[in-house]
Formats: C-alpha cells, sequence, structure tokens
C-alpha cells in the first residue's frame, strides 16, 4: 500500500481517490473499439479502398476490444453482481444508466456485421471440414448457407447499412463516456462541453494507431510484407484527426487558464505538481509535439516505404502513450484536487489487487489474445490465408 | 405590450427577490412541501469540540476514516493568508497552534450532507439507489447501490464515501432513523453550543422555523444548483 502525501486541505472524505486504474482503462479500451470501428467504416462505407487489407482486422479489433470494455467496470464496481441493475432498473436521469443499452445495441450491431462479412468463409469452412469441425462452422453459419453472388450482394447491403449505423453509434459510444465526465458539475477538471469532443477525438487517434501497429506486427510475425498505400493511408487519417484531437485538447486548458476562474489556482498546481510527468511531458510535450510533427513528414514527405512505415508506427505507439496519459491525467487528475479548491492528494495504483497494475495489464492484453483465438477460428487475413491454401 | 413588459419586470423583481432573501418554496405556504425538513449551522456558536462528529460515529457504526460529517477550523491571517484544518474530522477536537503571523480570525464550520432539494447525487445516481424521501432526506438503498461511485464524484461537498464495510455509497442521512421516532439527529442532541438546529420548517414549534423566517441565511456553493436545505449563519466568503 502507497502512501497518500496530501497538500493543503482536503475534504475528510477526499483523501482516497475512489476512480482508480480501472476507470482509466473503461474509456480508454472503448475509445480503442470507436477508432478500431471508423477505420473498418471508412472501407465498408466511404469506401476508402486503400484500407481493404485491414477492414475485417479492424472490425474484428473493435469486437475483441468491445468485449472486454466493461470488465475493467467490474474489477471496479463495489458490488459486481448487480451490475446488470444498470439495465434491469435503470435511472433515466443519469447520464451513466444509458450505457447498458448503448453498449448492448452497439455489440449485437459489430457482432452481426462480423457474421455477415464472414459468413462466406463460414460457409466455405464448414463445407471444407470434417467431424466436430464441420458441425461447429455450420452451427456458425445459423442454417444460411447460400454464398451465390446474389445472397452476397444482399450480405454487402445490409454491411453497409450496419456499418453507416455504426458510425454514429460508435461515436455516441464514446462521445457518451466524455459526457459521463464532462457532465459533472461538482467538477471543475472534469465539467466542459469539450470533454465528450475531446474523448471522441482521442479515440479514433487511439483506435487507428492500435490497428497500424498491430497489422505491423501481425505482418511480421506472418513474415509477410505490408501494404504501404494501406498503412499510408492509416497515417493520413491518424495525422488529420490528431491535429484536431491536440488542438482542441490544449484549446480547453488554455481557454482555463486565460478564463482563470478560482478553480484554476488548485487545476494549475494539480498540473505541476502532480501531473507534470503525465499530462506536461508525455499528453502534451513528448507524445503531442512529436506525432504532431513526425506525421506531418510522413504524410506530406516523399520517403522511402519503410522509412514512412518505420516513423508512422513510432508516432501510432506515441499517440497511444498519449491518449493513455489523457485518460489518466482526465480520471485521476479530477480527483487529486479537494472540491475545498484548497488541497492535493495522490494516487498510485497498486501492483496487485482487484484495481491493480496486474489486472490493468491483463485486461489491456486480453483483446489481443482474443483476436488471435478468433484468427484460429475465422481467417483475418483472407486473402494471403487463403493462397497460401490453394498453393 | 407595455402591460406585459412591466408584468415581465415585476415576474423577474420578485423572483430575483426570493432567490436573495431565501431560496423559493422552502415553506409550505410557498408552494413548498409541508413534510420537509432543514438543517441549520450557526458558525457563530460552533466551539469546535467535535461531539457532533463522534456522536455521529457512535450512533451510525461509520467506520474509520470516513466521515458523516466533519468540523472544519479556518484561520484568516492579516496577510490574507487562509488555514484551514479538520484533523479526524474534528472528531477529538483542535489542538492550539501557534501561528507564526497574527489571526485576524477563527472560526469552526461544521459539515454534513446537505440535503439537497435538486441534489447532483440523486441525479447521477444509475439505479435509483440514492433518492430523496418524502420528507426531504437524501438517502441510499443500501440493497440496490452498485457502489460505482458515480454520486461520490457528482456530490461539490465532499460528503459521501465509499463504506468499506458495506461497500456501498453512503453518507449523512440527518439521523433518519431517530427522526422517524421525534428524535433530533445524534449531532443535534449532543451539541453543547446549539450550534446545530433540525426541524420541519413548517413546524412553528420547531428550533427552525423561527430562524428560517428571521435570519439572513447562506448555503454552500450556491452556483451548483442543488439547492442545500442545510443552512448557515455566518458563513464567511472563504468557506467553500
Amino acid at each position: 500500500m502507497h502512501e497518500i502525501i496530501t497538500q493543503g486541505f482536503l475534504f475528510p472524505n477526499e483523501i482516497h481517490v475512489h476512480w482508480s486504474l480501472m476507470i482509466v482503462l473503461y474509456p480508454y479500451i472503448t475509445g480503442l473499439v470507436a477508432g478500431a470501428f471508423i477505420v473498418s467504416s471508412l472501407y465498408h462505407v466511404f469506401g476508402v479502398k486503400e484500407l481493404e487489407p485491414i477492414a475485417k482486422f479492424s472490425l474484428v479489433g473493435a469486437f475483441c476490444f468491445l468485449i472486454f470494455a466493461c470488465t475493467p467496470l467490474l474489477f471496479h464496481l463495489g458490488h459486481p453482481e448487480r451490475a446488470l441493475n444498470i439495465m434491469f432498473t435503470p435511472k433515466f436521469t443519469s447520464a451513466m444508466s444509458g450505457f447498458g443499452y448503448i453498449y448492448a445495441f452497439y455489440l449485437l450491431l459489430v457482432i452481426l456485421e462480423i457474421w455477415l462479412v464472414f459468413r462466406p468463409d463460414i460457409v466455405r469452412l464448414a463445407d471444407k471440414g470434417k467431424g466436430i469441425v464441420k458441425v461447429f462452422y455450420t452451427v456458425l453459419a445459423l442454417g444460411s448457407s447460400d454464398v451465390s453472388e446474389e445472397t452476397l450482394k444482399v450480405d454487402r447491403k445490409i454491411t453497409l447499412f450496419l456499418a453507416s449505423v455504426g458510425i454514429p453509434s460508435a461515436c455516441i459510444l464514446h462521445g457518451y463516456v466524455g459526457f459521463l465526465f464532462g457532465s459533472l458539475k461538482s467538477n471543475p477538471w472534469w465539467s466542459t462541453p469539450l470533454m465528450p469532443v475531446i474523448f471522441l477525438l482521442s479515440a479514433i487517434v487511439s483506435g487507428i494507431s492500435v490497428l497500424a501497429v498491430s497489422y505491423v506486427v501481425v505482418m511480421k510475425i506472418k513474415k509477410q510484407p505490408v501494404d504501404n498505400a494501406c498503412l499510408k493511408s492509416l497515417f493520413t487519417y491518424l495525422w488529420a484527426f490528431f491535429i484536431l484531437d491536440v488542438t482542441l485538447e490544449s484549446l480547453e486548458v488554455i481557454t482555463m487558464l486565460y478564463e482563470s476562474h478560482e478553480e484554476w489556482h488548485i487545476i494549475s498546481q494539480m498540473l505541476t505538481q502532480k501531473l507534470g510527468f503525465s499530462y506536461i511531458f508525455l499528453q502534451m510535450s513528448v507524445c503531442s509535439v512529436i506525432p504532431f510533427i513526425m506525421l506531418g513528414f510522413v504524410v506530406l514527405k516523399k520517403m522511402k516505404n519503410s522509412t514512412r512505415n518505420t516513423l508512422g508506427i513510432i508516432c501510432s505507439v506515441m499517440i497511444l502513450v498519449q491518449v493513455l496519459a489523457m485518460r489518466w491525467n482526465v480520471v485521476i487528475g479530477g480527483q487529486l484536487f479537494s472540491k475545498s479548491l484548497r488541497g492535493l492528494t495522490s494516487y498510485t495504483p497498486t501492483v496487485l489487487g482487484r484495481e491493480g497494475l496486474l489486472v490493468a495489464l491483463v485486461l489491456l492484453a486480453a483483446p489481443f489474445v482474443t483476436m488471435y483465438i478468433f484468427n484460429l477460428i475465422l481467417p483475418l487475413w483472407d486473402k494471403t490465408d487463403a493462397k497460401a491454401e490453394e498453393a | 405590450m407595455n402591460q406585459d413588459r412591466r408584468k415581465f419586470l415585476k415576474t423577474v423583481f420578485h423572483s430575483g427577490l426570493a432567490i436573495t432573501v431565501f431560496p423559493s418554496g422552502v415553506f409550505a405556504s410557498e408552494g413548498g412541501n409541508s413534510n420537509l425538513y432543514a438543517f441549520i449551522v450557526d458558525t457563530e456558536k460552533c466551539i469546535g469540540c467535535g461531539k457532533c462528529a463522534s456522536a455521529c460515529r457512535e450512533e451510525n457504526n461509520v467506520p474509520k476514516d470516513c466521515y458523516r460529517t466533519w468540523i472544519e477550523r479556518y484561520r484568516i491571517m492579516e496577510n490574507g493568508e487562509v488555514k484551514v484544518d479538520s484533523p479526524h474530522g474534528g472528531e477529538h477536537g483542535f489542538e492550539p497552534v501557534k501561528d507564526t503571523g497574527k489571526v485576524e480570525k477563527a472560526f469552526f464550520v461544521p459539515k454534513l450532507c446537505n440535503h439537497c432539494k435538486d441534489p447532483n447525487c440523486v441525479q447521477v445516481c444509475p439505479v435509483g439507489a440514492t433518492y430523496v424521501s418524502k420528507e426531504g432526506f437524501v438517502l441510499v438503498d443500501e440493497k440496490q447501490c452498485v457502489a460505482c461511485g458515480y454520486c461520490i464524484q457528482a456530490c461539490p461537498y465532499g460528503a459521501r464515501f465509499l463504506n468499506p464495510v458495506t461497500n456501498v455509497a453512503d453518507k449523512c442521512t440527518w439521523c433518519f432513523h431517530r427522526v422517524k421516532q421525534g428524535l433530533d439527529p445524534a449531532c443535534v442532541t449532543v451539541c453543547p453550543a446549539k450550534a446545530r438546529l433540525f426541524g420541519k420548517i413548517d413546524d412553528v414549534n420547531s428550533s427552525v422555523h423561527k430562524v428560517l423566517k428571521e435570519k439572513r441565511l447562506q448555503i454552500l456553493k450556491p452556483e451548483t444548483g442543488n439547492n442545500p436545505m442545510a443552512f448557515y449563519i455566518g458563513l464567511d466568503k472563504e468557506v467553500r
């Protein structure tokens, strides 16, 4: 147990930070979902052909992150066994009460879209398989074994519809997470109408980044070349969204500084004394400025593909760190100063325990393990895998 | 047209007056609920003995390091510096301190749940575990609370905590169980300075009725719009 160091005066119940590391992870993982889904929609809805190589991957990625988006909450809740009360006995004046429904709707939508996209593969594997494998894929096909061009056309139409509905849903899902914080008028660090927008933009950049990094890692493992056009397209979108994201994150604090309401006194102390590393160094300096400039070069300047990809991936990793730092700074930062505006507390996550670092690492790794298992069941890299099988 | 404008200005003037003088609708005669209770803290009388906080802990089995009520000590120095402390919530009283500069004024401010009329904590509870009783008490249903902590974050007064024993959100209930039996809250009963008053707003015999009618009162953080039902006498501008 780390010692809690306090400065100044805090209300006696404020010494402990109640929303811990798990509540940092919750918007982080949810953000990866929204970002990954938007990448998949860029291909399915907006017809960005360059992104075809990762269209399936991004959709499955969104699904794998989505099924773990709520787990940090379950680790945090004092009574996780009552978690479903939020859907069974909701109180709609609460911003939180809608989450269960939005989440469930979105999960259903993603599962349906995945099933449609993978249906030809499911049918192919059912035809090819024997014994229990055949039974498994036949069940997965849900009795729909017709893969004629005509039915596939219908599938594509429905997929297009679902992906179109999915875009606003992804935006709502993550904008909503930002709203949970932004609508709390008791906390001047959270209470800003910019919060949902910032959450959404940071979600998109983190989603694009995680896909870019995962794609390159997977291709390295598979010893296959990456699709340079696909990566360049990802980096272009990443840069565009990151410009907006960093601008709004900066504007938020600049506005607070310029207005200098009475709470600015304690917020500025919190930023400099408590979040010096995670906010000033990571979020607003190193992991913002470097990717901001470097991505500009990656996108605008002519260079060797390998150089571009390396630089782009470095930026993506930095952006993943930047967004994680941003989540930390919002969630933890908002609890480090007293509502008396007269004191600061501290928070260091434990290594073990229900809300410790170890659990956090497992939760962050879980979606990738799920992706691996998914790939064993249904091929994520169909073109390359199918070709390899034919050979 | 002129008539309308006059009517509008009159309404604005009356509303302004009502807000300035007293939060509207507190008395039943003003369109409020005749069952409502109010709590009054007289900071000019509080001596910082801490009896209220220890009585509260005993009455309500409040776990260690958690506070349903506490007392803050303010020392405002000659140079304008404000020193605030509340060791153990002021439960064991306050040790005298030797300040280097001259203390211009010093006073104690007891704090507790304000049982707001428009409580933010009730608004944000996703499962309806926190609710307002018909008497205006803001209560927590222990069997319904999921312990998400949203209400703790939403309370601008730091009045809520997560009870480590029951694992649900906890706070001052104004001793609802005692009030139901016709008793005063424990903190009110033990206060030797009569710095804490409690009672039915519309009951002419209650200790709060006359004070509410006659005294100039303040509330904590009026800008939040929560409309607290705990009122303060002699609240300094430095108190948040």
